[in-house]
């Protein structure tokens, strides 16, 4: 497999949509929405931005199977970690106080 | 023997080594390549493999805070807020923008090795180089901005230890702390300490990685990087991208996520 060289009229367009993004994220800080909205939307939007980084700025896009498959086991021990930490923390308050 | 019998040819000997030469290389192959590769691609993707491999372990990491951060605000949401909002969002926001442009010339860099244009490379590497220094400098200002209201977690530095001024309902000044309803000081100081261990961290990336470049850009310079040879540009690109991507999620955690509720002050 050869290497893919990617065009500057990608990372243009790659670099304009993380430009948008941080001005969307900024606005979008100051509006106050109901319940936890305001940290879901910037969380979505730096997700957006972080897999737009990786896609295309780090070739992951046009990489090999093998290196989704390491960004992939990245992503799932780091689910591990939160998931069961986090599920610690929410449940401790479900059952009273010896 | 079953493999022999069920029509298995062993591989036949390399082009490029032979008994008598043993591991030499042709002299067409590139004076970069190592004698443990069987060519350049070959050493070109487990070279970005490798590299790969490493940037997970620094997301391991990294998640950890992420992690801490996470409990902390969920726990003391209001500290958080307040201590949130005392970050300079302009400062935050224009190093944001200065990482997403080293980004783009780190990926300019990139693509003018891969052709071969010797005087592009050293131009977006130095621009880069220009524009992590420009974030590193913008983040020692906001340090600084810090240490002059006491902000520094603890006895981080000696004879300024954690002690903010509280500002009184309908006292403005920036350099004061302005409580959020249900805020405990004490608990802003833990969100301090959230802030100088990942953006320390963070920063501590940016000067390896500026580091990585300047040795990158001599060598550039001196024309060691072609079409064929330019695995150290990319993988240090994608060490560079890593730490970029590291802020996208620092920048909306640390400066944006409480100002929502600076109307709610206590």
């Amino acid at each position: 497999m050869s290497e893919h060289i990617v065009h500057p009229r990608v990372y243009l367009t790659i670099f304009l949509a993380l430009m948008l993004g941080t001005g969307l994220t900024v606005l979008a800080a100051f509006r106050d929405f109901p319940g936890p909205l305001n940290a879901i939307v910037a969380l979505t939007i730096a997700v957006v931005k972080a897999t737009l980084v990786i896609l295309y700025f780090m070739h992951v896009r046009y990489s090999s199977r093998l290196i989704w498959l390491i960004i992939g086991s990245a992503l799932f021990w780091l689910a591990i970690l939160f998931a069961l930490t986090i599920s610690d923390y929410w449940t401790r308050t479900w059952l009273p106080p010896l | 023997m079953i493999c022999l019998e069920a029509g298995y040819r062993p591989p036949l000997n390399r082009k490029r080594t032979t008994l008598t030469e043993g591991l030499t290389h042709e002299p067409t192959t590139h004076r970069a390549l190592q004698h443990h590769f069987e060519n350049m691609e070959q050493q070109r993707e487990a070279g970005t493999l490798g590299m790969w491999v490493f940037l997970v372990t620094e997301l391991m990491f990294f998640g950890g805070l992420f992690l801490a951060y996470t409990i902390y605000r969920y726990q003391y949401p209001a500290a958080f807020a307040t201590a949130s909002n005392h970050l300079d969002i302009r400062l935050g926001g224009v190093n944001t923008v200065v990482l997403i442009v080293s980004s783009f010339t780190m990926a300019m860099a990139v693509f003018s090795t891969q052709l071969g244009r010797r005087r592009n490379s050293v131009i977006y590497l130095l621009l880069t180089i220009v524009l992590g220094m420009t974030f590193l400098g913008i983040k020692a200002v906001e340090y600084h901005d810090k240490y002059v209201d006491s902000l520094i977690p603890g006895q981080l530095i000696p004879g300024r230890p954690f002690n903010p001024a509280v500002a009184k309902p309908g006292d403005t000044d920036p350099h004061k702390l302005h409580l959020v309803e249900g805020a405990n000081v004490r608990n802003v100081e833990l969100f301090y300490w959230i802030y100088f261990a990942m953006t320390g961290l963070h920063a501590l990336h940016m000067i390896i990685g500026i580091g990585l470049l300047i040795v990158l850009t001599i060598m550039a310079g001196r024309g060691r990087f072609g079409p064929e040879y330019h695995a150290p540009v990319e993988i240090s690109g994608l060490y560079w991208h890593f730490v970029d991507i590291i802020w996208i999620f620092l920048f909306p955690l640390l400066y944006l996520l409480g100002r929502h509720l600076e109307g709610h002050l206590g």
